[in-house]
């Protein structure tokens, strides 16, 4: 399910890739769109404009489910309101572009869908003012407002570092098998041709992009309009409810070595260089996270000064207050030092604002001041900071830095490392 | 483990299959019924000027700039349009409708949409574009509309007033 924007993305290249191919052999007039489409052969073309079709049901499906999982989880609000507001546009575009799209085959569906939506928008009376003309003008649309739906949705992931705009492999090819599958068993058919004195009986409609025609049709036009524009403004509006209030990581230029390595892993985009080599923090973009101070080289417990001040690091949990957790469960006599995600906090572990809040010497410092094990434990489930588990492993198995030394053996079982010295 | 997973994806992607599958085509809509025929009232036209245009005399033009010397001053705004259309001698749609425009000397456009019974019906589409009067433009007809049919009432005054289109 964390994939589902992911899935957004290759379902959009599954659409362009079919839709090129379609646009080749389409006949882009209305004279001449509908049999061009009954030619396409079975085996090729008309496999290929059924993948199109469920992709594009495919794409709204995954669309909302990605949409009810962010509300559900809360991720709209403060430094992740900019990509959620940014997303609210691309609704509209997916359904414009879907919806014009149905159009270009020039059947009865798409008489229906043209004709209520002409009365939706209120310009009913010209329709008679020869649609075929306005054909180019839909086939114009349905590659604009894709082109215009890709370059938002490039901007949905800005203010993510390292966003996932492919799913793993297998949840891709299964999910393309399924998409070539349905295509196959259950190939897209084209209604009978457009016929302004039929009326719409019996329309197969496509009930991901279409079912807002037979809701006004219940209801009325103004009814959809207020719907329509009352869900985007909620959910434009959504991220202004309530607002996170955090405090922003800072940055200590005097031990800012300008390395790039918190830039590298923030998971919002938060932390930039700036010209004088140093990092610097956008509060407003800031999660709090900690995930920079784990980055920073200077985060070491080893350091000899008497307060620990790290480049970059949160002010309401600095690494002089974490060393002074881990000295303190030592002195205790502690054998086994446990770091925890603060989201499954429990009574006597030292908790992170995230894992990856954690740099790796902190490990290697326990272990070699008494302690005879350290386990860190992650989130069970998703990060809640979208890459801590992602960049744990990568530290701990020595392919990022801060790395772990090899000193120290790792192993990773479920969200729980464990570490003793080797 | 992993049989368990793949039947775990597999249990996933079926139903998903299925909706794709079902709510890309079904359930099917009907705007009207088997029995049913469909009238659109639908079109765009340019009504008469709300005044007559008028001859300016010779002093008036002499007032003017000489690029704007037209013989004629025609005020812009345009008449409202009143539409009736009758069915089987009952009234079943009445509007005066506004020219478009902040000036009101735009295109009038009417849509409306009404189902009937399929049949044999009398339809008499009646319009007046002008400020004052009667109707100017009527169009009386007996037509028998079979179930699943459009009649179409077009109005173009260029190709002598209204259309039945069926």
């Amino acid at each position: 399910m964390r994939h589902l924007g992911a899935l957004g993305f290759m379902l959009f290249w599954m659409l362009a890739a079919s839709g090129v191919y379609l646009y080749l052999r389409f006949d882009t007039s209305a004279t001449g769109a509908y049999t061009s489409i009954g030619e396409l052969e079975w085996w090729f073309g008309g496999v290929l404009r059924s993948v199109h079709r469920y992709a594009a049901d495919a794409f709204v499906l995954v669309t909302i489910a990605h949409v009810i999982r962010e509300i559900w989880f809360g991720r709209f609000r403060g430094w992740r309101a900019f990509t959620w507001i940014s997303g609210v546009p691309l609704l509209w575009l997916l359904y414009a572009s879907g919806l014009i799209g149905y159009w270009l085959v020039w059947d009865t569906r798409s008489q229906f869908s043209f004709l209520a939506t002409l009365e939706w928008l209120g310009i009913a009376a010209r329709a008679g003012e020869a649609p075929g003309r306005l054909f180019s003008l839909f086939v114009f649309l349905h590659i604009g407002l894709p082109l215009a739906l890709l370059a938002g949705m490039w901007v949905h992931v800005q203010r993510l570092g390292q966003p996932k705009t492919s799913p793993p492999r297998a949840i891709a090819f299964a999910f393309m098998g399924m998409v070539a599958a349905l295509a196959v068993l259950r190939p897209a058919a084209s209604e009978p041709q457009w016929d302004p004195v039929r009326a719409s009986q019996n329309v197969a409609v496509d009930w991901f992009y279409q079912f807002i025609h037979p809701l006004m049709y219940a209801t009325s036009p103004a009814f959809l309009w207020v719907l329509v524009l009352g869900v985007s403004a909620l959910l434009l509006v959504l991220p202004y409810f309530s607002k996170q209030k955090v405090m922003a990581a800072r940055v200590d230029p005097a031990n800012c070595n300008g390395c790039g390595r918190c830039v590298a892993d923030c998971p919002y985009q938060a932390v930039i260089l700036s010209e004088k080599n140093k990092a610097s923090v956008s509060a407003e973009r800031c999660a709090a996270c900690g995930i920079c101070a784990g980055a920073c080289p200077s985060s070491t417990p080893f350091r000899s000064i008497r307060e620990l001040v790290s480049g970059i690091e949160l002010p309401d949990l600095t690494m002089q207050e974490l060393r002074g957790k881990v000295q303190a469960a030592l002195a205790c006599g502690s054998k086994e030092l446990v770091f925890r995600c603060e989201k499954l906090e429990r009574q006597g572990d030292i908790t992170l604002r995230c894992l990856a809040m954690l740099p790796p010497a902190f490990v290697e410092y326990a272990l070699r001041n008494g302690a005879q094990r350290v386990r860190a434990v992650g989130c069970e489930g998703e990060c809640a900071y979208r890459l801590g588990m992602e960049l744990c492993d990568e530290r701990f198995a020595g392919r990022r830095e801060p790395h772990l030394r090899a000193t120290v053996r790792a192993e990773r079982h479920g969200h729980e490392y464990s570490f003793v010295l080797g | 483990m992993k049989a368990l997973r793949i039947a775990a994806q597999f249990a996933l992607y079926v139903p998903l299959m299925a909706i794709l599958a079902y709510f890309s085509t079904e359930p099917r809509f009907s705007m009207v019924a088997p029995d049913e025929a469909l009238v659109r009232v639908s079109f765009i036209h340019a009504t008469q000027r709300r005044e007559a245009c008028r001859e300016r005399s010779s002093e008036e033009l002499a007032k003017l700039a000489p690029n704007m010397r037209a013989s004629l001053d025609c005020p812009r705004e345009r008449s409202p349009l009143l539409v009736e259309v009758e069915l089987d001698g009952k009234l079943v749609l009445r509007r005066e409708v506004q020219p478009s425009g902040l000036r009101r000397d735009g295109n009038v456009a009417v849509y409306e949409r009404m189902a009937l019974p399929a049949g044999r019906h009398r339809i008499v589409a009646r319009l007046r574009d002008r400020a004052q009067g009667e109707f100017n433009y009527v169009k009386d007809e007996t037509l028998e509309l079979a179930g699943g049919r459009v009649l179409i009432i077009d109005f173009n005054a260029g190709r002598g007033g209204f259309e039945f289109l069926i």
